[in-house]
């Protein structure tokens, strides 16, 4: 049973002759992922309803090649790079939203070089524009009086320093936001980047997204708001680790505003 | 004869400035063996972050206790320099408080001169005792072990003993400005908040002999100065000169963009362009890029890279923010720019020892230096970048390194080898097929 999001892709837009507001870049991790599907779905969810002129790449999207260059192949990561550009340029793709701040990162900052010059904008950031446009409302929903607090995903915020968007939209759901003793510029690491997520960890004495969770864990929230799909995954491992899962919650900043309006 | 004095401190000051003019120029040939890097662009925005970072401290004081004490240290340092213009012209001209003919200023100079070189001595104190009484995790770290330990605190002391003996010089002078009646050339100069309570020491003894003790203590002074100039080559103390280039020449970009290889762009070109004749002859260019992907020495990595190296203190704030190394992996960035460095003295020593070409040594600063291991465990996370307080990179250094271990020697870790397989085949890091990106759409 299909939930009816419209979805429509940059090629059925360019049959009609159209060219959308936005194009949305999903991602490897929001398109195959399990848990980051629902982020997908939550974005889309609220693209619908605030009647966002969008569309996705589909099945001609490919991966950023962000993980080949943090794991140092600097050959695979720019074949990716040239043919996605060649894919968004075809389609004149000037305005850029995702979900994943590793996509996010790359495209902005590492495709321009490589003949990629887009708008590129991350999905908190475009949510808050929506907001300042008065064209989302956000209410508190279910959420109201909770206590939450937000991990900032590296690549988002050291790496781009985006700290406010998210923030924006969270405090408006009427909770109580509460920063961990790391955050922002000072913010730990859930563990994942510079493709750390697709390789075990070197020896050690604990594991990055435990040590992350502890720290989330200490301001006692009921949800931990996150912003990236590889941090999500992160911190919900950490909090089983923690057997934590019946209390608190990891969501993603557009799960929130989407299930607070039931969405 | 009474030119004696003058010329002894004259060739002191020439042998001092000269062996350090000597070292500079070491360390500059060194730093050039790195490949080269543009770092020339938007002038206004890199003195705007030297001003900011290296002159205003700015980063330091994001811990705040050890960088309220760096800051006394650091104005004490640039601000007692100012007598040592005094010192040198006296020393050359056999003048004795050359600038005390400017009265009330003059005063108010020594005086703040004493109070800060109090202050310094206090804040010195407290940096021993970080370092060996309290034991912070950074200062006991094993990326210390052995000299880098001693380095540390030789440099206290030395501060101590120079604070000490400016103090000494002081009071020297203060208790013959006051014998009655005046004696010899010690007429009444400066304002002496700090060493008015050291100067009672010299009750009792004879005036000549006060007056040999404060020529003692002028000397020693200046003469350790000219000392602790020289021993910055061999320490990590050289970043209270090199942290002003280096906060000018450090990245402007944002911190997630990596430099893409354009060694590889043009490779890249190549095999994607239909018109490229697959068998033509490779082109001649006289401008060739390296022939190697990535760094696995001192030499592949780029000059802002070994000026960083140079430009560490071994403060450890990296390290201590690093995520691996909190979780007790291999890897501390400041080992990185420590390994570095020892390396980039190993060849330079070399070079200097075979007339000025580098001869082989079967070492690179990958394996013998860094493994693999600490290189693997790093997630770019840039809290390291963050947290230097002269802006060094260690990230860039690492991500260079696996570069070379991945393009030149195929030797990631297997499961990152799968992932790239995956990437190449299907466009995704797992085995999804690419045809399958929009199911999502439809699933519940």
């Amino acid at each position: 049973m299909s939930e009816n999001l419209v979805v429509p892709t940059m090629a059925e837009m360019l049959a009609q002759g159209k060219q959308p507001e936005v194009l949305f870049w999903v991602g490897c991790a929001g398109s195959f992922d399990d848990r980051a599907k629902k982020i997908t779905k939550a974005f889309v969810r609220i693209l619908n309803r605030t009647n966002v002129s969008f569309a996705v790449l589909g099945t001609e999207e490919s991966c950023t090649g962000d993980p080949a260059k943090r794991a140092g192949n600097e050959f695979l990561f720019q074949m990716q790079a040239m043919m996605n550009i060649e894919v968004l340029n075809a389609y004149e793709a000037k305005k850029i939203v995702t979900a994943c701040p590793h996509c996010f990162n790359t495209l902005k900052n590492e495709y321009p070089e490589l003949g990629g010059q887009y708008e590129v904008i991350h999905h908190t950031e475009f949510l808050k524009s929506l907001l300042d446009d008065g064209r989302l409302t956000i209410e508190g929903g279910q959420f109201k009086g909770k206590k939450i607090t937000f991990h900032d995903p590296c690549y988002l915020g050291r790496a781009n320093k985006v700290y406010e968007a998210p923030r924006d939209l969270i405090e408006k759901l009427d909770v109580e936001l509460v920063e961990m003793k790391r955050s922002k510029a000072n913010g730990l690491c859930c563990g994942a980047g510079g493709a750390q997520m697709f390789k075990d960890a070197e020896p050690g004495n604990k594991e990055v997204n435990v040590l992350r969770t502890e720290d989330a864990l200490e301001v006692q929230p009921d949800i931990i708001a996150a912003g990236c799909p590889f941090c999500n995954t992160m911190l919900t491992d950490g909090i089983k680790h923690q057997e934590k899962e019946g209390q608190v919650k990891v969501m993603d900043v557009a799960e929130l505003i989407a299930n607070a309006q039931d969405l | 004869m009474s030119y004696l004095d003058n010329i002894l401190f004259a060739i002191l000051l020439i042998v001092g400035f000269g062996f350090f003019a000597l070292n500079v120029k070491k360390i500059i040939r060194n730093i050039n063996l790195g490949v080269d890097v543009d770092r020339k662009d938007n002038p206004k925005e890199r003195w705007k972050n030297m001003a900011m970072i290296a002159l205003g401290q700015s980063k330091m004081v994001k811990r705040p206790v050890a960088g309220v004490l760096h800051i006394i240290v650091y104005v004490g340092f640039i601000i007692i320099n100012i007598e040592l213009l005094e010192i040198i012209i006296d020393g050359l001209f056999g003048t004795h408080r050359i600038f005390a003919s400017l009265g009330t200023v003059y005063d108010v100079l020594i005086g703040s001169f004493e109070i800060l070189a109090l202050l310094v001595l206090v804040a010195v104190a407290a940096f021993w005792i970080r370092r060996n009484g309290i034991r912070l995790k950074r200062f006991i770290s094993s990326d210390l072990k052995g000299f880098p330990k001693k380095d540390a605190n030789y440099i206290l002391y030395f501060e101590v003993v120079l604070m000490t003996l400016f103090l000494l010089m002081n009071a020297s002078d203060l208790h013959l400005q006051n014998v009655p009646g005046g004696f010899s050339h010690f007429h009444k100069a400066g304002s002496f908040p700090v060493s008015q309570f050291i100067a009672p020491i010299f009750n009792g003894m004879s005036n000549e002999l006060v007056m040999l003790l404060s020529e003692v203590f002028w000397w020693l002074h200046i003469a350790g100065i000219l000392v602790f100039m020289n021993y910055l080559y061999f320490s990590k103390h050289l970043h209270i000169l090199l942290a002003f280039p280096n906060t000018y020449f450090a990245n402007l970009k944002p911190q997630g963009q990596f430099d893409n290889l354009a060694s590889v762009t043009k490779e890249v070109k190549l095999m994607m362009d239909p018109n490229a004749d697959p068998f033509a002859a490779a082109p001649v260019d006289e401008n060739a890029a390296p022939s190697k992907f990535g760094a696995s020495d001192v030499q592949d990595l780029n000059w802002v890279q070994l000026l960083n190296a140079y430009t560490c203190t071994e403060c450890g704030r990296c390290t201590s923010s690093c995520p691996a190394n909190q979780t007790g992996k291999k890897l501390s960035p400041r080992k990185i720019m420590m390994d570095t460095r020892d390396r980039l003295e190993e060849v330079g020593k070399n070079i200097d020892a075979n007339k000025g070409v580098f001869v082989p040594d079967n070492k690179t600063l990958l394996n013998d230096y860094i493994t693999p291991e600490e290189l693997w465990a790093c997630t770019s996370c840039n809290a390291c970048v963050e947290e230097c307080p002269v802006n060094i990179s260690p990230l860039s250094i690492i991500m260079d390194m696996r570069r070379y271990l991945v393009m030149e020697q195929s030797a990631a870790p297997m499961s990152l080898n799968a992932m790239m397989t995956n990437i190449e085949n299907n466009g995704a890091p797992w085995q999804y097929n690419q045809q399958d990106r929009l199911n999502w759409k439809n699933e519940n």
